[in-house]
């Protein structure tokens, strides 16, 4: 790709191992004396490593990161990853000597600041999910589901009850969802919810049996349909009768936040993602953190380390103190970085504003399916919470999938819903708009959406599947990728 | 509240649309008693100025890198981190972008995973990468995990000293499947044999003799790299079947314990049971050269149950901060940068060798080593806090984990051996 390709602010730009080679790098070190070595080894031969100045290195990520739509260009109304606003305290606070330049392994006596924020935001976790036993460490959703399973796993072995080697989980469930049950050793047991959207009573005895071999069951409340499971204090009630425990999958957490407590509806042990609710950064794809809350009964043995509060001092709680705990899931303490971030959300935000969060979280999603119900299959009947589910039932008899009307708002400048899950509904289209969306934002992606309708109903359908043409990229042959895999450079 | 742009105008707009007369007629299907009454019993909001303080004032009672000499590593390591790194990984398309599920509009983060992926395999000697794992600890156990399905067998040896915290991430993933982790030898039940290098001690390891005994047992060789700057230095651990690790020393502020940056690259003819994200080179509609997210069928979301794991998202914006410091260090600087640690760590060695009461153990080593204190060890590293110094990793009874780095000055190195003359004596 010649520089002749880049039109007005458009750019091309090359892999780094494509660029004209600098004779010296974009460092500048001392001199090494080149003492004798010590490694007991030999020495390591050339690595290929590309080799660029400074201002070379700048402008090459500069002119890729405008190929990159982002929260802050404009809605981003990803249904169950709440792609809300990331306040920029955040990330100065995080940036701080004292939170971004301490070791995990220093002595306890020099990190106390960074201990009692770990406690403060275990208890805002706490409070907010009436889930008293909290533990930071795992380090993103899928990551928190699997320290939320083996918690479970964890009290079954040490209360002594065996037999138990199956998880319930909904048909509508987060692919993570089974994929961690079976990291777990269990075997996944299927509950049907596609006619109704919901979970019933009625499917959960039929899925549950006798009940003596299920270990507990695994459902995102607010389900992925967007719907608040009616009927889950009864089914949690039946479930711990039976002597399972109730996994709740935290991802749509924003629709509760400082108004609804899981607690009270019967779970045992959530997962939190701190990178959706409290809006720490996605970064293009993480770093996450996904702590866990659990019941009393449950905490004894969540993972290791758990902040502990004596006096006025704090300190890492391991395996000598907490003897019940299912040990450790990673490296040192969690993702400590996104923990400063998440408490400043919070203490921004406060009691008062949190519960606005969730508010102007459901009331934005109502009224987006109220504005489309009209144009867009509403598989489901509302009130829905956070997220919205619509499908191209309505619109694929003329040709247009929902994989084209998504390819048309990246066309139209806004990033596509969800799309295409759950996977109960054909053509789904979850759409979370977050609190953090303004009414004329929304009214812009709703007219978008209307026209769309009106496009399709008017036969003129064509273009959907040209769309997008005026992207860095139009759509991309994804068969060719897979069938033959090119994952790194290896000269041209 | 700052953060929420919805007015009381707007908000009696939306709901008059929804046709609901209040928001909370909008949460009818919750439990009345799953409500909280009034707020949570929590502070309620507060302006930028006030989190900042109450939460600098945290950050004021640590005892930052900055302020006095460090000698600490263990698996986190001190290293400089260039001023553009940081002012990349702000910018708004990188850091408020999601997982790159939409490729027409994504292609930044896209291009720069393809890149760290290159790099990686390039540092590594392998001829796959993924494009990241959390951590460390957790990409070892992932390549445990993988071992066993490609052998089908459910025993994992650990070959040398492997970092703690790495051990009790593994016990605990193993523990799930009801497999089997021991210290030793591979022998012909073993999925794969772990070794780290350097170990947990600061020593590198030759890998010959390990490959010969996975050879005979048809065991993997599994290759963990904690201190990733240390293969500008050592030879490329060709010999693995698997290399993974933890690659926070390029670009990734220590942030008492993450977020970090797992890395995991691995023969070619693995790669259909490699865990997580991989993207990979294709064309657009009009012949132009772009990336997606690719070999998804190995992933949760299709899977489901039967996927290689159960992960979802990589850690992104560290790859990115990872791949920026590469780059800039470059073939030369990276090489530079090895040996600076490694000259660094020789000094300290001599150093501290010439204090009465200390013993230098480790006879090789790239930029960590342990040394025996005529006094318990963690007694001095307390001893020396009070002196401003954080001396480094206590281990058992006498014996202390020192690492140097590019950041080691010779009046660190002074500073310290001036305060163990004191402590010891």
């Amino acid at each position: 790709m010649s520089a002749e390709a880049n039109r007005g602010l458009h750019y091309e730009e090359n892999l780094l191992w494509e660029k004209e080679r600098c004779d010296h790098p974009g460092v500048d070190f001392p001199e090494p004396q080149n003492t004798a070595l010590r490694t007991g080894t030999g020495a390591r031969g050339p690595i290929g490593l590309p080799q660029v100045s400074e201002p070379q290195a700048i402008r090459h990520f500069v002119k890729m990161s405008t190929w990159n739509y982002s929260i802050d260009h404009g809605l981003f109304p990803l249904g169950s990853c709440t792609m809300k606003h990331n306040p920029r305290l955040n990330e100065k606070l995080a940036r701080l000597p004292g939170f971004a330049q301490i070791h995990p392994m220093q002595p306890e006596s020099t990190v106390q600041g960074a201990l009692k924020l770990m406690y403060e935001l275990q208890n805002w976790l706490a409070e907010l999910t009436g889930l008293p036993g909290v533990c930071l460490a795992p380090a993103a959703g899928a990551h928190g589901e699997l320290a939320g399973v083996m918690t479970i796993k964890r009290a079954h072995e040490q209360l002594g009850n065996k037999g138990r080697t199956v998880m319930l989980i909904p048909d509508s469930a987060h692919g993570t969802n089974p994929a961690t049950a079976a990291m777990c050793g269990y075997s996944v047991k299927t509950i049907s919810t596609k006619d109704t959207g919901r979970l019933t009573v009625a499917a959960f005895m039929e899925a549950l049996g006798d009940g003596k071999d299920v270990a507990g069951m695994m459902v995102t409340n607010p389900n992925t349909c967007g719907l608040f499971e009616s009927e889950m204090q009864e089914i949690a009630h039946i479930l711990h009768k039976a002597g399972g425990y109730f996994y709740c999958d935290g991802a749509n957490f924003n629709a509760l936040v400082g108004k609804i407590r899981p607690g009270a509806f019967g779970v045992d042990v959530m997962h939190i993602n701190l990178h959706k609710t409290f809006s720490t950064p996605h970064g293009g794809g993480g770093p996450g953190s996904g702590p866990i809350c659990t019941t009393e009964e449950l905490a004894p043995y969540v993972p290791v380390p758990t902040v502990a509060k004596d006096g006025e001092t704090y300190s890492l709680e391991w395996e000598d103190a907490r003897p019940d705990t299912l040990g450790r899931l990673k490296a040192f303490q969690g993702q400590f970085g996104m923990h400063v971030r998440a408490l400043a959300y919070m203490m921004s935000h406060g009691a008062d504003g949190l519960k606005q969060v969730a508010e102007d979280a459901v009331l934005s999603a109502n009224y987006i399916m109220a504005r489309l119900s009209d144009d867009f299959h509403v598989p489901f009947e509302g009130p829905c919470m956070h997220e919205c589910l619509l499908s191209d039932k309505n619109q694929k008899d003329a040709g247009v999938t929902t994989l084209d009307m998504a390819k048309a708002l990246c066309e139209n400048g806004f990033h596509p819903m969800t799309v295409y899950f759950p996977l109960v509904v054909s053509g789904a289209m979850l759409i979370e708009p977050t609190e953090t969306e303004s009414k004329e934002t929304i009214d812009g992606f709703i007219s978008v959406m209307k026209d769309f309708a009106a496009d399709v109903r008017a036969g003129d359908t064509d273009k959907f599947h040209e769309f997008p043409e005026s992207t860095p990229r139009r759509r991309l042959d994804e068969v060719k990728a897979a069938r033959n895999p090119v994952l790194r450079w290896s000269g041209s | 509240m700052r953060y929420l742009p919805q007015t009381k105008q707007s908000r009696a707009e939306m709901l008059q649309a929804v046709g609901a007369s209040s928001v909370d007629e909008l949460f009818k299907d919750v439990p009345k008693d799953a409500f909280i009454d009034g707020l949570a019993n929590l502070p309620l909001h507060q302006g930028e100025l006030e989190v900042e303080r109450a939460l600098g004032a945290y950050a004021n009672q640590n005892m930052a890198a900055p302020e006095g000499p460090f000698f600490l590593g263990a698996g986190t390591y001190y290293h400089h981190i260039p001023a553009s790194v940081d002012t990349i990984i702000q910018r708004s398309e990188y850091l408020t972008a999601y997982t790159p599920y939409q490729p027409e509009i994504a292609q930044g983060t896209l291009q720069m995973i393809f890149e760290f992926q290159t790099f990686i395999a390039q540092l590594t000697g392998q001829e796959v990468a993924n494009a990241s794992l959390y951590d460390g600890a957790t990409a070892t156990a992932e390549a445990a995990l993988m071992a066993m399905r490609v052998t089908k067998r459910s025993k994992v040896v650990i070959g040398n000293a492997l970092h703690p915290h790495y051990r009790g991430t593994l016990k605990s993933y193993m523990g799930n499947l009801g497999s089997t982790l021991e210290d030793g030898a591979p022998d012909d039940d073993t999925a794969c044999v772990i070794i780290q290098s350097p170990d947990f001690y600061g020593k590198p390891e030759l890998y010959e003799d390990w490959r010969r005994q996975c050879n005979e047992t048809g065991a993997l060789l599994v290759v963990v790299v904690n201190e990733i700057v240390s293969l500008g230095l050592l030879p490329a651990p060709v010999e693995a079947d698997i290399v993974c690790g933890e690659a926070q020393s390029i670009g990734l502020p220590m942030s008492f314990g993450g977020p970090h940056l797992g890395f995991f690259a691995c023969q070619e003819k693995y790669l259909r049971q490699m865990p997580g994200r991989l993207c990979g080179m294709t064309e657009d509609k009009d012949g132009k050269r772009g990336f997606v997210l690719t070999l998804s069928t190995r992933e949760q979301h299709i899977r489901r149950e039967k996927a290689t794991s159960n992960i979802c998202t990589n850690q992104g914006l560290c790859a990115l901060a990872f791949t920026v410091h590469m780059s800039l260090l470059g073939e030369d600087g990276f090489r530079q940068l090895a040996k600076l640690n490694h000259e660094a760590a020789c000094r300290l060695a001599d150093g501290v060798a010439q204090v009465k009461g200390v013993k230098l153990l480790s006879e090789t080593f790239f930029n960590e080593f342990v040394i025996e204190l005529s006094k318990p060890s963690t007694e001095v590293v307390e001893a020396l806090i009070s002196k401003g110094i954080v001396a480094g990793y206590a281990l058992d009874d006498n014996q202390l984990l020192l690492c140097a780095t590019e950041m080691t000055t010779d009046v660190d190195i002074e500073l310290l051996c001036d305060a163990l003359k004191e402590v010891l004596a």
